[in-house]
């Protein structure tokens, strides 16, 4: 019988050979994706997480599946063939993201409200386009990602997105810093709160469409959580929590996609689950010698 | 003194909805004050001093702070809110927090060399100059609270609004707190929201009594009955806003 320890080791072998293997590229895409991808996870989860806003980034990525409905209808049925359906995801999150901004600052009491109902109506409208929509479509693949259906536009996608992501949390972050900790004070100080709220909730709309392709609609919530939630156990600054969540998101995304391909498992769920236990034992691991400093 | 004051407001009714929470308020703070805001939980407290930072916009009347409108004064004002409003477990350090009186002087929000100066001496005055690379979240109440009152005053303020200084903080804490704001108020005016009588009778100058009027919310005329019981009968309770004290002055 093989031990846990070394059947590990085979698979990590594996893995790399896999993925030398010229006939693989979609595993060395799907992987180049998942790493580059983590910069923005990172960065956008932290803020997220500090900003106590998951619960946005939830209805926003099922809002996005309302805009895949609308891309497929689009496309096949009125017949813009220009229209892929990461348009129509991408323009349903940021119409989501400006929604809830504005009403979470002018309506305050209704928020959640608002956003159970944007959650659910975004899932609806996309259910029905595709009904409307002629032809069969693997809805799997957005509700629960498949990365090895990843290709070289999505790579590009991802660079982009990164780059504006990265770019203006550099330079926007001790502004962005305030906003989360004390939006108030920040206001106070004459920052425009408003729009870098908005700004914020924007950048979470672009993250979570990355995300969609990565994990799916459905677990666009851990993702963009889990990594920034285990960073945040150790991380004293904000900056500093970032550097981790990229980190935990990188190391989630390559032993998640390895072991799926060892075990020929779905790779969005496989990729959760090694967040989740990870976020589990750390969190246990804190506890214990918390305790015993009590004493 | 100048002869302008600090704060002036002339005829102002406020409120959410349609029930007035404040009703008539006339009030002058002359420069150099320390006084403090006292009254019954729901008595208008905290709406006062939102519409003292613009905030909240009066109803009807008119509110000058520093001689201009309160939006355009509060880059003058350092304001404390209560520790307890903020998030205790958010990754920041203690001089992070006070840069953040800093904020908003430059678009992007970057910080120069002159702030982190300001920053460490603002953290000094509150005595807290060793803490600053710790995480906020380790300091203890009435440490988190001075930070906050480093953070007002990084801000470079001719003016102070603290939201409940000596809320959830130990006595003699409280000694160093009330220390610290006698040496500040040397050079700034300073309004504090406080519910605790014993420390606001030995330092302040004035108080101002805030309650909504009686007959709008019944509860709050026992609570004015107590508060009055527990002031003293130099201590007048009022039904608008209203100083109680004309020359200002309550030492022991």
């Amino acid at each position: 019988m093989i031990t846990g320890a070394a059947k590990k080791g085979i698979s990590m072998i594996e893995f790399f050979n896999a993925l030398m293997d010229p006939d693989n590229e979609f595993l060395r895409l799907a992987l180049m994706v998942g790493l580059l991808a983590s910069l923005s996870f990172g960065i956008i989860g932290t803020y997220i997480i500090t900003r106590r806003i998951s619960y946005i980034a939830g209805a926003i990525s099922h809002c996005v599946f309302g805009g895949i409905g609308a891309g497929l209808y689009l496309r096949y049925r009125v017949g813009w063939t220009w229209i892929d359906p990461m348009h129509g995801a991408l323009a349903a999150a940021l119409l989501a993201a400006v929604i809830i901004g504005l009403v979470s600052l002018y309506a305050r009491q209704r928020e959640d409200t608002v956003i159970g109902a944007l959650w659910a109506v975004g899932m609806a409208a996309g259910l029905l386009f595709i009904d409307l929509t002629p032809g069969y479509f693997n809805l799997a693949s957005y509700l629960f990602g498949d990365i090895l259906l990843i290709s070289k536009s999505d790579l590009w996608m991802v660079l982009v997105l990164d780059g504006v992501v990265v770019t203006l949390a550099v330079y926007f972050y001790n502004t962005l810093l305030g906003v989360c900790f004390d939006h108030e004070f920040a206001r106070l100080r004459g920052v425009q709160v408003g729009p870098f709220y908005i700004l914020l909730l924007c950048l979470t709309a672009l993250t979570v469409v990355l995300l969609v392709r990565v994990v799916g609609i459905v677990m666009v919530v851990a993702m963009l959580t889990l990594p920034a939630a285990v960073a945040g156990q150790f991380a004293r600054r904000l900056w500093h929590m970032m550097i981790l969540a990229i980190f935990f998101c990188m190391a989630f995304t390559w032993a998640g996609l390895s072991i799926s391909y060892s075990y020929g498992l779905s790779s969005g769920p496989t990729i959760i689950m090694v967040a989740g236990a990870t976020y589990l034992l750390v969190l246990v691991g804190r506890k214990i010698p918390l305790r015993r400093r009590q004493r | 003194m100048s002869s302008q004051p600090d704060i002036e407001i002339k005829n102002l009714t406020f409120s959410y909805d349609t029930v007035p929470v404040l009703e008539d308020v006339n009030l002058k703070v002359a420069h150099g004050e320390f006084a403090t805001i006292v009254g019954p939980n729901g008595g208008g407290k905290t709406t006062l001093l939102k519409l003292l930072l613009g905030l909240l916009k009066p109803v009807h009347g008119k509110i000058e702070v520093l001689g201009s409108s309160p939006e355009k004064a509060r880059l003058q004002v350092g304001y404390m809110p209560q520790h307890a409003d903020l998030d205790p477990q958010f990754p920041i350090t203690v001089m992070d927090v006070v840069l953040l009186g800093r904020l908003g002087r430059r678009f992007g929000g970057r910080y120069s060399k002159k702030d982190r100066q300001l920053a460490s001496e603002a953290l000094e005055e509150v005595q807290l100059g060793h803490t600053a690379r710790m995480p906020f979240s380790r300091l203890s109440g009435g440490q988190k609270q001075r930070v906050l009152i480093a953070r007002a005053l990084c801000c470079d303020p001719e003016m102070l609004l603290l939201d409940e200084p000596t809320a959830n903080i130990d006595p003699e804490v409280e000694e160093t707190l009330l220390a610290i704001l006698q040496a500040l108020n040397r050079r700034m005016t300073i309004l504090l929201v406080s519910h605790d009588m014993g420390f606001v009778s030995r330092v302040v100058k004035s108080v101002i009594c805030v309650n909504r009027r009686v007959f709008i919310h019944p509860t709050s005329q026992m609570d004015g009955t107590l508060i009055k019981d527990v002031y003293g009968s130099d201590y007048c309770m009022v039904r608008h806003d209203h100083r109680c004290s004309e020359e200002g002055h309550f030492h022991d």
